[in-house]
């Protein structure tokens, strides 16, 4: 079957899937985010608790997803929220531990400087350490979003829709062009949003701290 | 005016610094010296309550820093360290106005003082206002950490071995230009270091510490001629006693003018007096075609005789002593005083001239001994 065929049959769904999937990664990238970015801070502040946080949260982030959202659907049931709740946990852990890294590994010279200058700790926190720190963000959060987006194929596994309808039922009717159909877009979905945050850092990332340092 | 009361700080159970009294007025150019783990950084940085101490008190004109929050005293002294430390995420301009931010002055007059921050230092601000740290070189960038700590208009600033990171040329011409300035400002300025040399060419006042004591306190020429303990004498003893060998053994050869400029016997005086006033220098060396020295002319001696048609040698001083350029520099100096000579010809051993002995060679070899070695335009 050739793209246009496909397009013919299945364009409208396809397009409403992936519009699904995008809300899907969207909501969850964004709570994720903000729970992790906020957590990042917290444990920066307190290094030797985020010795033993931060571990601890890894382990979780091998639960396969599958599991979890399965256990999840027992308790919340067949609703959008289930997913969202699902993906926004996994969402959490990349960007936290790129987040604190970041922050952690800021120049202490910097901070003596900022402390030397009369800044309060918001302050250095806010005018130094996070900018300093933006790109190990910006590449937590790209990694979120990217497995996000893979992640959320399993929303269909408990009929939520999204890209993942596409595969799961491709894989009941043995229809390699439907898993494709489904698959192929979720990839460039991912490879779009990834270029997307790429863009965005390098807007609002200052000259001074790119070109390596 | 800085006053330590008995001031200590220990960590775990080692002190660091111990019962320190010390007092620094406006306007002094403070150096605190000695050597690694004397609590020279420490001391430093309690005045800023970077580091609390545990014991005594400081006091900032009549006021107990104690009294005071941490980071608003901070805002008022400014703070230049070893590593630099400029924001890279902010552009030179704004990591000159960190302080005057956090001060929360107007936005023209924040404005005002990077223009004229900037011109004291020679970096004009259309140039460099909006890079960022990391397109300036080492010494640029330390001038702009000098210039964020002097930004808020702070009466003191701390300064905590700012030049040790750079090339010695750099590091000498940024030491000049931070005496220029606090000369210019009148700013009290305590200064960290372990390097005797800039001890010495600094400061009003050092401050020798060794664990967690002070040692001495006097003046760079105090120091030099009385050191107060064998550690001092050990800590500049090279310094001192090298420089007083090196200038005693100074030669000839090293101390000289060596740029001449030669004439042939049978130039015209007019000749060489165009060729005389094209140099820096008053005065020719005349020699044959063998090179072998005929005599010096100076400027005032063609303007005496005003002949032009004669040659060059007929009016010229042809009895100029002569010196080999091995010779010990004092004792030709000895020579051409005791002679009452005004130049003298130095020679190397093929009786070739290679330089000349003038008085103003005397009294640049006599500067450097009482100023050190600086660059002298000869």
């Amino acid at each position: 079957m050739g793209i246009i065929a496909f397009l013919d049959q299945y364009g409208v769904r396809l397009m409403k899937a992936i519009l699904v999937h995008l809300q899907y990664v969207f909501i969850s990238v964004a709570i994720g985010f903000v729970i992790a970015f906020v957590l990042a801070i917290v444990l920066s502040r307190y290094p030797k608790l985020s010795s033993i946080v931060i571990p601890v949260l890894g382990i979780f982030q091998t639960i396969p997803g599958l599991v979890f959202i399965g256990v999840l659907f027992i308790y919340l049931g067949m609703k959008p929220i289930t997913v969202i709740i699902a993906l926004g946990v996994y969402a959490v852990f990349p960007i936290l531990k790129n987040t604190y890294t970041g922050i952690i590994n800021v120049d202490p010279e910097l901070i003596e400087a900022a402390r030397g200058c009369g800044m309060n700790s918001l302050q250095i926190l806010y005018k130094i350490e996070i900018p300093n720190a933006m790109s190990s963000i910006f590449s937590g959060l790209r990694m979120s979003t990217i497995y996000t987006v893979s992640w959320a194929v399993l929303a269909a596994m408990i009929g939520l829709g999204g890209l993942g309808e596409f595969v799961y039922r491709g894989i009941e009717t043995n229809n390699n062009t439907l898993i494709i159909g489904g698959a192929v877009p979720a990839a460039i979905l991912a490879m779009t949003l990834g270029y997307l945050i790429d863009l965005i850092e390098d807007k609002i990332t200052p000259r001074g701290l790119k070109g390596g340092r | 005016m800085i006053t330590f009361t008995n001031v200590s700080k220990k960590y775990d159970e080692i002190t660091v610094v111990d019962e320190l009294n010390l007092s620094i007025e406006d306007g002094e150019f403070v150096i605190l010296i000695g050597p690694s783990g004397c609590g020279k950084t420490t001391t430093l940085k309690m005045i800023n309550k970077l580091i609390e101490m545990d014991k005594g008190e400081i006091h900032i004109d009549d006021k107990n820093i104690s009294d005071i929050n941490g980071d608003e005293l901070r805002r008022e002294i400014g703070y230049v360290i070893q590593q630099i430390g400029l924001f890279p995420n902010l552009t030179i301009k704004e990591n000159i106005l960190v302080v005057p931010r956090l001060l929360k002055w107007k936005e023209e007059k924040c404005d005002k003082r990077v223009h004229e921050l900037l011109e004291l230092v020679g970096m004009p601000y259309e140039e460099n206002a909006m890079k960022y740290p990391n397109e300036l070189s080492g010494g640029q960038q330390q001038r702009i950490g000098v210039l964020r700590a002097l930004a808020g208009e702070p009466p003191i600033i701390l300064m905590d071995e700012p030049f040790g990171a750079l090339d010695p040329v750099t590091r000498e011409s940024l030491q000049d230009e931070l005496k220029v300035l606090q000369k210019k400002l009148h700013k009290t300025i305590i200064f960290v270091t372990h390097d005797m040399e800039e001890a010495l060419k600094m400061a009003d006042k050092i401050v020798f510490m060794s664990d967690g004591k002070i040692l001495q306190v006097a003046s760079p020429e105090e120091m030099l001629a009385n050191p107060a303990d064998s550690l001092i004498t050990d800590f500049m003893g090279r310094h001192a006693v090298t420089t007083e060998e090196q200038y005693h053994d100074l030669t000839c050869k090293e101390v000289m003018f060596k740029e001449l400029i030669f004439v042939s016997e049978t130039e015209k005086p007019l000749e060489v007096a165009s060729k005389i006033k094209k140099s820096d220098h008053d005065m020719a060396v005349i020699v044959d075609e063998n090179a072998a020295p005929k005599g010096v002319v100076t400027l005032d001696l063609i303007k005496q005789f005003q002949q032009a048609d004669k040659k060059i040698v007929e009016i010229a001083d042809t009895e100029v002593e002569k010196v080999s350029e091995n010779k010990l520099a004092k004792d030709a100096f000895n020579q051409m005083i005791k002679d009452n000579k005004n130049y003298l010809l130095v020679m190397d051993d093929k009786n070739k001239v290679t330089g000349l002995i003038t008085r103003d060679v005397i009294t640049n070899s006599l500067a450097r001994l009482v100023w050190g070695d600086m660059d002298w335009a000869l």
